[in-house]
């Protein structure tokens, strides 16, 4: 990907007081590109983004935004002269003016007609032309949040940036702003960074996901290839609850309650085993005690006792699609995914 | 999410603010600092002299009156407020908003109004004389108003408002819940008044009465027309009268000391007692219904209140004005005055306000230690006398004038007199030192309202600093504005001291004007001057009256 267009971040870091908030960080977006930020609370990934957006002055690296270095090199181009667009998350809208105020407040430069002209076809973009006389306050969240998204596209900016935007919804509305939202950035052909603490919402929206904590991006890549080869145990485990415990490799093999696994390095290694590794077979090699068995609708979630090769029994938990839930005490023959099962060597 | 950092700067680089909010506080110190050091000055003959005559009446006088102040403003405060908060009786609703009235009274008209009221050809010995067929002055004994007790009781009736309504607040803030708690361990309404509610509201109580008292050292009309000598009274005579401004200054020197202490013990008492609400559930103030004589003596004390500091005075101001003749009082003169006055008031609210804003704005942008500091500094004036900050400003800008006449006549051969000295420029000035707490208190809190995420929207959206204060900041803390200029307006309208100091030579507000009829011991002719700056003084108590009608933050679930 050429670095002359899009967003080009280059080994950033910042610090509030002693603490260090964002350690190295790198990232790049070519246009038309949308890049997730993921982490859990406190992970420095609002504060990456309020650097892209020149909301912050980063203590060290550089940013350039089509080329041109908009922070470091002792450059720090302020917010307002960067051309970005910012979805925030509490959508931030200006009380004072009417929604078509909103959307014009950006592109107040243009002459009134086309000013006009320009908001209400973003307003018509994201279906809310028909409340362009509305206050923000008579607004539901949902619509707040496409004036918010059609204020920050409105000046046809590089680069969106999305704090978090869809976490003041409820979970059905979500999905469906999520959609929408989508195909509007995509549509506008921009070039997107965004934060967010889902994975599935990552998952949903990135064409890549930068998955961050304690400052550091611990792996950068497409969504597939974060679910299915993880770089470590905490990519591994942020995807869900994962079952976790640690082996010594003999002769380049593990031994696990859930089968024997390659494995080239010496030493104590962590494996863990996504739920849904395993699955019910009546030829399965493996036999599991069931403890409990719940139904989660599309899915049942079991908790199960298996032996395991190094001594002694090891509870798992699955997560499965079976027809008829198994009882509790029963006992089940389960197959298992290797490509679900990761070994990592312990640090 | 954390909260985000309070902008640790990466928006803009707008070192401009933090140049003019230091300068800023700069100005608004540089009086206080200019009298502060002349307590380090040598002293001088006349100060000796000073020292040995009056200062020990001037301090005897000033705690006599700050005593007698604190404990009828308390008493009347706490009480009234404990009454129409706690208890329900005929009339306590209305006597509610109505005990705010005596605000919209500047002390000295009070002064003027009751010395008219109970003098010998005023209607109370008038009708005394004709009660009891009393002949003239030899028959009887009547209390002299112009006295240390008739100025107690004058600034305790307009000044107790303070703290009732910093009292009122502070009941109706606490939850009925601990109330009522006490209440289920065993103690009656009243020992759950002195052992709860009143610990509670200590700290409130203690801010109205620090307010009260630093009212009562900035007084000077009334001190003045009662003979009552106090520091203001002997900064003005020994400035005007004997032209000593370093004797003035030092004088407000040591005024500014007792203003220090006050100040001082108000902290103290704040920082002892950080109580919080330990309950965030608020219900309705269960009111303790008063019936028979009970009612009838909870009516009149607290309508007692709002009857001599404001009905009775205004009613008298009302005569006047008729005796006159309302043609001879609104005429000729008075629309001149009412200009002076209008316009003065009007630049001064616009100055502090535009001020505050910057201020306010400023501290935003650099959340740091140095500029929270400097805003703190700025405030200050809110508790110096008007007088101390006359000669503050007068002296500097004295030597300032000298010197630059000196030059401009050492250029030009041609002296220019004095550019700054006795200008309305040096009284706005004034004003806005005074006043400037009032509206930077109004403003800040408002601006509380432009969350960092809508100030972080407007920069992205393409506004830089002083943009996005325009576009954005003052459009929405309108309301708030327009009310800080008028809260300031109206003091500058009641403001004496420092305008009979500072004006320029022939220049007569209201204020002053009734202040020199009333000194020619013309009441009468007081009356349409006095009446005036009353009404406009009305008009933020029946604001804030509306307000406590509408909004009842004890009582809404």
């Amino acid at each position: 990907m050429s670095p002359q267009t899009g967003l080009s971040m280059q080994g950033i870091s910042h610090h509030f007081g002693k603490m260090r908030v964002v350690d190295d960080v790198s990232l790049n977006i070519a246009p038309g590109e949308l890049v997730c930020l993921l982490g859990p609370s406190g992970c420095g990934k609002t504060t990456t983004l309020r650097i892209a957006a020149g909301l912050e002055a980063p203590d060290a690296g550089t940013v350039s935004l089509n080329g041109a270095v908009v922070s470091g090199n002792g450059i720090h181009l302020p917010p307002e002269r960067r051309h970005v667009g910012f979805l925030f998350q509490d959508y931030a809208l200006f009380p004072h003016l009417r929604v078509l105020g909103n959307v014009e407040f950006g592109i107040d430069s243009l002459r009134p007609a086309d000013r006009h002209a320009r908001a209400m076809e973003m307003l018509e973009q994201v279906g809310m032309a028909d409340y362009a006389g509305s206050w923000p306050h008579q607004l539901s969240g949902g619509q707040q949040q496409r004036v918010a998204l059609a204020r920050a596209l409105a000046p046809s900016p590089a680069l969106m940036l999305l704090d978090e935007p869809f976490s003041g919804l409820d979970k059905r509305l979500r999905d469906l702003v999520r959609d929408e939202t989508l195909q509007v950035l995509k549509r506008n052909k921009v070039a997107t960074l965004m934060v967010t603490h889902d994975p599935e919402e990552a998952m949903f929206m990135a064409d890549r996901v930068a998955v961050m904590r304690q400052g550091q991006v611990m792996q950068f890549d497409r969504p597939e290839v974060l679910y299915n080869s993880p770089a470590d145990p905490f990519v591994a485990a942020f995807f869900g609850e994962v079952n976790q415990w640690h082996a010594r490799p003999q002769g380049g093999m593990i031994r696990s309650p859930l089968g024997d696994f390659a494995c080239s390095h010496d030493g104590e290694c962590d494996v863990l085993a996504r739920p849904e590794a395993v699955r019910m077979e009546s030829d399965g090699a493996i036999v599991a005690r069931v403890l409990t068995a719940r139904p989660l609708g599309p899915v049942s979630l079991l908790h199960l006792l298996v032996a395991d090769p190094n001594g002694g029994n090891l509870e798992i938990r699955a997560r499965l699609a079976c027809r008829s839930l198994p009882a509790e005490g029963e006992i089940i023959r389960l197959a298992v995914d290797p490509t679900q099962v990761f070994v990592y060597p312990r640090a | 999410m954390p909260p985000y950092p309070q902008n640790k700067n990466g928006l803009s680089a707008p070192w401009p603010w933090l140049v003019t909010v230091l300068a800023l506080a700069g100005l608004a110190a540089l009086p206080v600092l200019v009298v502060a050091t002349n307590l380090l000055v040598p002293s001088q003959g006349t100060w000796s002299h000073l020292a040995d005559t009056v200062l020990g009446d001037y301090v005897a006088n000033s705690l006599a009156l700050m005593g007698g102040v604190g404990l009828g403003v308390t008493l009347g405060g706490v009480g009234t407020a404990w009454l129409v908060t706690m208890c329900r009786f005929p009339g306590s609703r209305p006597l509610e908003w109505a005990l705010l009235l005596p605000m919209a009274m500047p002390a000295y008209v009070v002064a003027y109004a009751y010395t008219g009221f109970l003098d010998y050809a005023g209607p109370v010995q008038t009708a005394l004389r004709a009660l009891f067929g009393w002949q003239s002055m030899r028959d009887y004994w009547f209390p002299d108003i112009r006295s240390l007790g008739g100025a107690i009781a004058v600034l305790v009736m307009v000044l107790y408002p303070y703290v009732y309504m910093l009292a009122r607040a502070a009941f109706l803030e606490q939850s009925v819940c601990v109330l009522e708690a006490s209440r289920t361990l065993g103690r009656g309404p009243w020992r759950s008044f002195f052992g709860i509610a009143l610990p509670l509201a200590r700290a409130s109580i203690i801010t109205g009465l620090a307010l009260a008292l630093m009212e009562t050292l900035n007084d000077f009309g009334t001190v003045q027309f009662f003979a009552v000598d106090t520091f203001t009274t002997g900064i003005y005579r020994t400035w005007l009268g004997l032209g000593k401004p370093a004797v003035a200054a030092q004088l407000g020197a040591v005024l500014m000391i007792f203003v220090a202490v006050l100040i001082a013990l108000e902290r103290l008492s704040r920082g002892g007692a950080k109580s919080h609400h330990t309950t965030t559930r608020y219900r309705r103030l269960p009111r303790i219904p008063l019936t028979g004589g009970r009612a009838v003596l909870a009516l009149l004390f607290c309508a007692l209140p709002v009857a001599l500091g404001f009905v009775v005075p205004a009613a008298m101001l009302a005569a006047w004005t008729i005796e006159v003749g309302l043609a001879q009082s609104f005429g000729g003169d008075f629309l001149h005055l009412a200009k002076n006055s209008l316009l003065l008031a009007l630049v001064a609210g616009l100055a502090a306000v535009a001020v505050a804003v910057v201020l306010a704005y400023a501290q935003r942008l650099h959340p740091r230690p140095l500029v929270r500091l400097a805003v703190r500094v700025a405030s200050l004036g809110y508790a110096i006398p008007g007088s101390v900050i006359a000669v503050g400003i007068m002296v500097p800008l004295i030597a300032l004038d000298r010197s630059v006449a000196r030059t401009i006549e050492s250029w030009t051969g041609m002296s220019p007199g004095l550019l700054l000295t006795g200008t309305v420029f040096a009284l706005v000035y004034a004003y806005m030192v005074r006043f400037l707490a009032v509206s930077a208190g109004s403003v800040e809190a408002s601006l509380a309202k432009v969350t960092p995420s809508l100030e972080a929207a407007a920069r992205t959206l393409g506004c830089g600093t002083v943009a996005a204060l325009k576009r954005v900041h003052l459009p929405m803390i309108k309301g708030s504005l327009l009310s800080a200029i008028l809260l300031v307006f109206v003091d500058v309208m009641k403001e004496l001291p420092a305008t009979l100091i500072m004006r320029p030579f022939n220049f007569d507000t209201l204020a002053t004007r009734t202040f020199t009829f009333a000194s020619d011991e013309r009441l009468a002719s007081a009356g349409a001057p006095a009446l005036a700056i009353v009404l406009v003084g009305l008009i933020p108590v029946l604001l804030l009256s509306r307000a406590i009608a509408k909004s009842r933050p004890g009582e809404s679930e």
